[in-house]
């Protein structure tokens, strides 16, 4: 596997006036690879793809390439490319001249470049759009010329910086699924940047969960998923519940007032913890057959599940059930063993995973504000 | 109501423009009166072509106007191109200020600063009779500078960055990104700057009268010594033949604007379409 490695970050500080964006990152990227460098934003991932561009120089640590170090060679001299966030297709080009750019700057001969970018135009569904002003396309499809103007290069990496942000629901779905066959037949390593985490988990071989400037977890969508490090990162990747809890011995946890039996071990006895349960694991059963109970205080309707949430002695949980419960009714919680998830005790600890304040216009607020920061 | 308003702005239309009306009817004026118009007549247009001394300053002064542009609008990219640059806003702030000043400069003073500074380099380097084409020609690039920094700098803010940025990706060095993705993009701004400084240097008087020696006149300057006798009537016509090719070239500018606004409008609502899919 070592030897696969073609990209490595190694140690790669950055700072922009003073303000820490990258502590102390290192990072494995293998050869034809769907890498996704996944977190809120500020968390640091743009200027980790900018750093292997070569847009942005790291004031600490290497970047190697193929095994050789390339802190200080120009972008223009990288094998890599580039999809941007806004397109950045050039306004005074049409489109053949747009995906024909970078054969053009390397003095390829005309009929390899007009065949190349007649494959490119066919890969990514635009036949016929040669002659088109890029000001006339849709998002979507100046999307795809972005990403047939670098793929047409044949880059050993392509980087690709929240390419589907600006593009709708639906639409982003069908790029979601374009972009995996691309990869597949072409075979070249992507680095994917968003702040989607369903995204991540749909596209990725390998999702890079980071945070506050550092990388929080390294792994494969089901790991990260399953398996979430700490607090930060349960609660980034789906709904979670995380409550406190104590391990009282290898496969035995007790949370919210009662002892459960677990699947994790190897933590020191009575070890403080988190405990992680997902809002799909927990069964609502009656009263008497629970090992909780709680009140019901929210129930949304979601489509394929009703989210309900349930004050469990002051602790409200989150919970998708297919069975309907009315609100302000008292129901028992049912956890299987290897629903419950043990994680050691991190910064993030009792700052995520609990649902009292939430709604959903909240999260939604949230979000946009966040999108809004970005700019 | 309504009449009142559309007389006031016909008396000011009327008043803005009386004067080169009268300019105008008189150039084809038949008899040599200011008072009456007897019959039309190109006379004095043919009196012009005639006057070999008129026509030797209109070919200077286009010969100014074309390489005082072109040098300025050169000199004056580049600067809007390093202020853009900047990393610091401030300095960004300071440097734009500082290059607007000479706009604001009464002509006079610019006019009386750059001849005692051309004397004075003249008397150091032990020169005589510096003044002419080439101090005229340092002058009219200086004035013209502002003029050009001011209409390409916007366009360089308009510009994404990731542009630039994407021209590196795909391989281009710096100097190749700046002609082949920057230069594309700023070259209305580097046009309306260039037709600018043209119009400016065409009608420069105060300053050339300072820089300027009696063996290098221009049009304005030549007027001038004209009127200070006796007007003669020819150069009625020669203020017309300037008056158009002024106009006509703001027309030009204008025209060059705004299709640019359109075109800018039109990406923006094919932007907005496609952020809604």
């Amino acid at each position: 596997m070592n030897k696969d490695i073609l990209i490595r970050l190694n140690g790669i500080s950055k700072a922009f006036d003073g303000e820490t964006v990258l502590d102390s990152i290192s990072l494995e990227i293998h050869d034809k690879e769907f890498i996704t460098l996944l977190g809120p934003s500020g968390c640091g991932k743009t200027t980790t793809l900018r750093i292997i561009g070569g847009f942005e120089t790291p004031d600490e640590g290497d970047v190697f390439f193929d095994g050789k170090r390339i802190n200080d060679v120009p972008p223009y001299q990288r094998q890599v490319n580039t999809v941007f966030q806004r397109y950045a297709l050039f306004p005074h080009l049409n489109v053949f001249d747009n995906i024909a750019f970078g054969l053009r700057i390397q003095k390829r001969p005309d009929a390899e470049i007009r065949q190349k970018v007649k494959d490119m135009l066919a890969m990514v569904n635009l036949k016929g759009f040669e002659r088109r002003k890029v000001s006339t396309l849709s998002g979507g499809q100046q999307q795809r010329v972005a990403i047939a103007r670098a793929l047409v290069n044949q880059p050993k990496v392509l980087l690709l910086d929240e390419p589907l942000a600006a593009l709708d629901l639906k639409l982003r779905k069908d790029m979601q699924n374009e972009l995996k066959n691309i990869q597949h037949q072409t075979g070249i390593t992507f680095i994917y940047v968003t702040h989607d985490q369903e995204e991540a988990l749909s596209m990725s071989d390998t999702v890079v969960v980071m945070a506050h400037g550092q990388i929080q977890q390294i792994g494969s969508p089901t790991d990260i998923y399953n398996e979430p490090v700490n607090a930060f990162v349960a609660d980034f990747i789906g709904e979670s519940n995380i409550v406190d809890g104590i391990m009282l011995a290898d496969r035995s946890v007790r949370f919210a007032g009662h002892t459960f039996v677990c699947v994790d071990g190897g933590f020191a006895k009575n070890e403080q913890v988190d405990v992680v349960v997902r809002p799909e694991d927990v069964d609502v059963v009656p009263v008497e057959k629970g090992m909780l109970k709680g009140l019901v205080t929210g129930v949304t309707f979601k489509g394929v599940h009703y989210e309900i949430i349930v004050d469990v002695d002051g602790f409200k949980w989150m919970i998708q059930t297919t069975d309907f419960v009315a609100e302000g009714e008292t129901i028992g919680l049912y956890i299987e063993p290897d629903a419950i998830h043990i994680m050691k005790k991190s910064e993030f600890s009792g700052m995520f995973g609990d649902y009292s304040s939430f709604s959903d216009e909240l999260d939604k607020l949230s979000v946009i504000t966040e999108d809004e920061e970005e700019e | 109501m309504k009449f009142l308003s559309r007389f006031y702005m016909a008396l000011i239309f009327f008043i803005l423009y009386a004067p080169i009306l009268v300019v105008i009817v008189f150039s084809f004026n038949g008899s040599g009166s200011l008072s009456h118009f007897s019959d039309f007549s190109l006379h004095w247009y043919r009196e012009l072509f005639r006057d070999g001394e008129a026509l030797s300053a209109l070919k200077n002064s286009l010969f100014l106007a074309v390489t005082s542009s072109v040098f300025a609008t050169v000199i004056g990219t580049f600067a809007a191109f390093g202020i853009s640059r900047a990393k610091r806003r401030y300095y960004q702030v300071a440097v734009e200020t500082v290059s607007k000043i000479p706009m604001m400069n009464p002509d006079i003073v610019t006019g009386v600063s750059m001849m005692l500074l051309f004397v004075g380099v003249a008397s150091i380097l032990k020169l005589s009779n510096v003044l002419g084409l080439w101090t005229m020609l340092i002058a009219h690039t200086t004035f013209n500078l502002p003029y050009v920094i001011l209409s390409v700098l916007p366009k360089f803010r308009q510009m994404d960055k990731s542009l630039t940025e994407a021209a590196l990706d795909l391989g281009c060095t710096p100097a190749q990104t700046f002609f082949r993705v920057e230069l594309p993009f700023i070259v209305p701004g580097v046009i309306s700057g260039l037709m600018m400084s043209f119009t400016l240097s065409l009608d420069d008087f105060v300053i050339s009268h300072f820089v300027s020696s009696p063996d290098f006149k221009t049009l304005p300057l030549y007027i001038y010594n004209q009127t200070a006798h006796e007007v003669k009537f020819s150069m009625y016509a020669l203020c017309t033949l300037l008056i158009f090719v002024i106009l006509i070239l703001l027309i030009a500018v204008n025209l060059a604007g705004s299709a640019e606004d359109r075109k800018l409008r039109k990406k923006n609502r094919a932007g907005a379409k496609g952020g809604r899919g």
